[in-house]
């Protein structure tokens, strides 16, 4: 019992960190219509300046509880490439959805060459960093407090965002452009500014997740490429463009991950393209999505 | 005027291509073979991105089933005949494409290509898992194979694959040309067309869109399986690197680079996507980058390609001079 505990610990904390991911996936396809195949080397980005902000914080001997939110900040502060490339796919606005996913696909073949240059071909792991905090245990149930940590933060996170779109002017203004842009635009939102906006949000989702994930999994190449089909996944099972969707999404796929690596490892990511495939087909918009005419 | 000029850039090419041995090293002869295995697949495809406007992120999967295929029939079953094999493998990805074409063809834009990404991933994963099946990430080998009931002994790979094997492929490109052109210019190819440009009119008109979708999947599979019976000749092994999804963006590149609203445009990128990329890695390690950066300047300022851009200029061309 407390073993399957266990598992279900790990799948929440995977889907805690996929959810971020997903959701700025989600944000950018809902209000640009984009979907931006980079987010997962925003992510492998996030979680490789997370281990160089935490080899400066071992340095400098700063306090284990300024960890955490020390990576936060420098997810946060990654943010900064959002504009230049929402600048870049800005070209390709009024084009075929084709070219647009293209363009991510060039995004994801150049940041894959950036991190090898910069940061080498080997994967970079910090060594458990992620006890720092210690763990809680229950009988045989145990959790790292840092897991459970980035799961709070991640709620957190999830309940800004939503507070955010649902309940502050600017929210409301972004949710209106995603629900029509020409319309928006006529009544004077500055649409160019809000794509802007959404898109380095978008980023910052996906550097937070990959900072946070870095104490516990190492960065690597492939991690960009791997985690992006794992967001989709959530996106498809969840329904495009729908924050509640990415939530449910994230935890479908975080906890069938875990079962199944412990209880059928050959299936592992097989069931994940077998829910999506069997959503697709069955309500093809998702579990939260809308119909889009 | 149309016909004959495109007649004309057939044979030239198909000429060139013939005396290409004679001219260059065996090395990039060789290398010739994955353009040919490319330029098939890739006919294929772009019946179902250019013709009939379905952008499919999965296609990587049916030059797995080719060189699985390959590794199948050749290796555990002993038929060492390409020709049984390339046969087989058509079949086989047109048994695979029909439930696949039936279950996605009902969907348009970006949600068929996240559902071809499924599936693409789904084979991935099953090739990649199942280890006693497939031999997981280490793959299962392709044996040597004769062509046309010729075991050519006296050539080595090497020889054999800049050699004999150089002008099998090279008419298979042919026939796959001949076969690609008469599809698309027949009622067939005029009907995904119409699709493409207004399947809501066109189903007005009578015509059971999904059902040419359908079609156009099948055959664009059928062609990426015999690209991969190519490709998994030359490598000599299957392995699940061939269907990840990067594959497939690759593919897609290759369609894009040379163009996907021209015939020969598919060809022209798989040609040009081989040179470069085989320049480029000679140059540097960093070669992904630039081939991204030359990915994002062509969906960026040269969205017809390679072949649209040379189209363009000989309009231009003719127009002026007429």
């Amino acid at each position: 019992m407390s073993a399957f505990a266990n598992i279900v610990a790990g799948g929440v904390f995977h889907a805690a960190v996929l959810f971020l991911v997903a959701a700025g996936l989600q944000l950018v396809f809902g209000v640009q219509k984009i979907v931006n195949l980079a987010c997962g080397s925003f992510y492998a980005l996030g979680a490789y300046f997370g281990i160089i902000f935490i080899g400066y914080a071992n340095e400098l001997g700063v306090s284990p509880w300024l960890i955490l939110p020390g990576l936060i900040v420098s997810g946060i502060l990654l943010g900064f490439i959002g504009p230049p490339i929402e600048r870049m796919l800005r070209t390709v606005y009024g084009r075929d959805e084709s070219f647009q996913l293209l363009l991510t696909f060039a995004l994801v073949l150049m940041f894959q060459d950036v991190f090898k240059f910069v940061w080498g071909a080997n994967p970079r792991s910090l060594d458990s960093t992620y006890l720092i905090y210690g763990t809680i245990s229950a009988g045989d149930f145990s959790i790292p407090v840092y897991n459970l940590l980035v799961i709070l933060a991640a709620v957190a996170i999830a309940a800004g965002l939503g507070g955010f779109l649902k309940g502050t002017n600017y929210g409301r203004i972004l949710r209106a452009t995603a629900e029509n842009r020409a319309m928006s635009e006529a009544l004077g939102v500055d649409v160019r500014r809000i794509y802007s906006i959404v898109f380095t949000l978008g980023a910052v989702l996906g550097t937070t997740a990959g900072a946070l994930v870095v104490p516990t999994a190492a960065a690597s190449l492939d991690m960009a490429i791997e985690f992006v089909i794992e967001a989709f996944a959530v996106v498809v099972i969840g329904g495009l463009g729908s924050m509640r969707g990415a939530l449910a999404g994230a935890l479908i796929v975080g906890l069938i991950r875990a079962l199944s690596i412990v209880y059928f490892p050959e299936l592992e990511v097989l069931a994940i393209y077998m829910i999506v495939i069997a959503v697709l087909l069955l309500r093809p918009v998702g579990l939260f999505g809308r119909a889009v005419a | 005027m149309k016909m004959s000029s495109s007649a004309w850039v057939a044979i030239a090419g198909t000429a060139a291509l013939a005396a290409l041995p004679f001219v260059v090293p065996p090395y990039y002869v060789g290398l010739m073979i994955p353009f040919f295995g490319y330029a098939i697949a890739l006919l294929g495809f772009n019946l179902l991105f250019g013709y009939t406007g379905q952008l499919s992120f999965g296609h990587a999967m049916f030059l797995g089933v080719g060189a699985y295929g390959a590794a199948i029939i050749a290796g555990v079953w002993g038929i060492k005949s390409f020709e049984v094999v390339l046969l087989g493998v058509m079949i086989g990805a047109a048994i695979i494409a029909l439930p696949i074409g039936l279950l996605c063809m009902r969907y348009i834009g970006i949600f068929f290509g996240m559902l071809t990404l499924a599936f693409g991933m789904l084979f991935h994963s099953f090739l990649f898992k199942f280890y006693h099946l497939t031999g997981g990430d280490s793959g299962m080998r392709v044996p040597r194979m004769n062509i046309l009931g010729l075991e050519f002994t006296k050539y080595n790979k090497v020889e054999l694959l800049a050699g004999p094997f150089y002008y099998y492929c090279l008419a298979l490109l042919v026939i796959a040309g001949l076969v690609m052109w008469r599809i698309v210019h027949s009622p067939f190819g005029l009907h995904l067309k119409t699709i493409r440009d207004n399947a809501r009119k066109a189903e007005y008109l009578g015509v059971h869109v999904h059902r040419f979708r359908l079609a156009a999947f099948v055959i664009s599979a059928v062609f990426g399986a015999a690209g991969g019976a190519i490709l998994g000749f030359r490598i000599g092994l299957a392995d699940p690197e061939l269907v990840y999804w990067t594959q497939s963006g690759q593919l897609v590149f290759m369609a894009v680079l040379g163009g996907f609203t021209n015939f020969f445009g598919p060809i022209v990128g798989a040609l040009t996507y081989t040179l470069l990329q085989d320049q480029l890695q000679s140059l540097t390690e960093y070669w992904r980058f630039i081939l991204g950066a030359i990915l994002a300047l062509i969906v960026i300022g040269v969205p017809e390609g390679i072949a649209g851009l040379a189209a363009n200029i000989g309009r231009r061309f003719n127009g002026k001079t007429a």
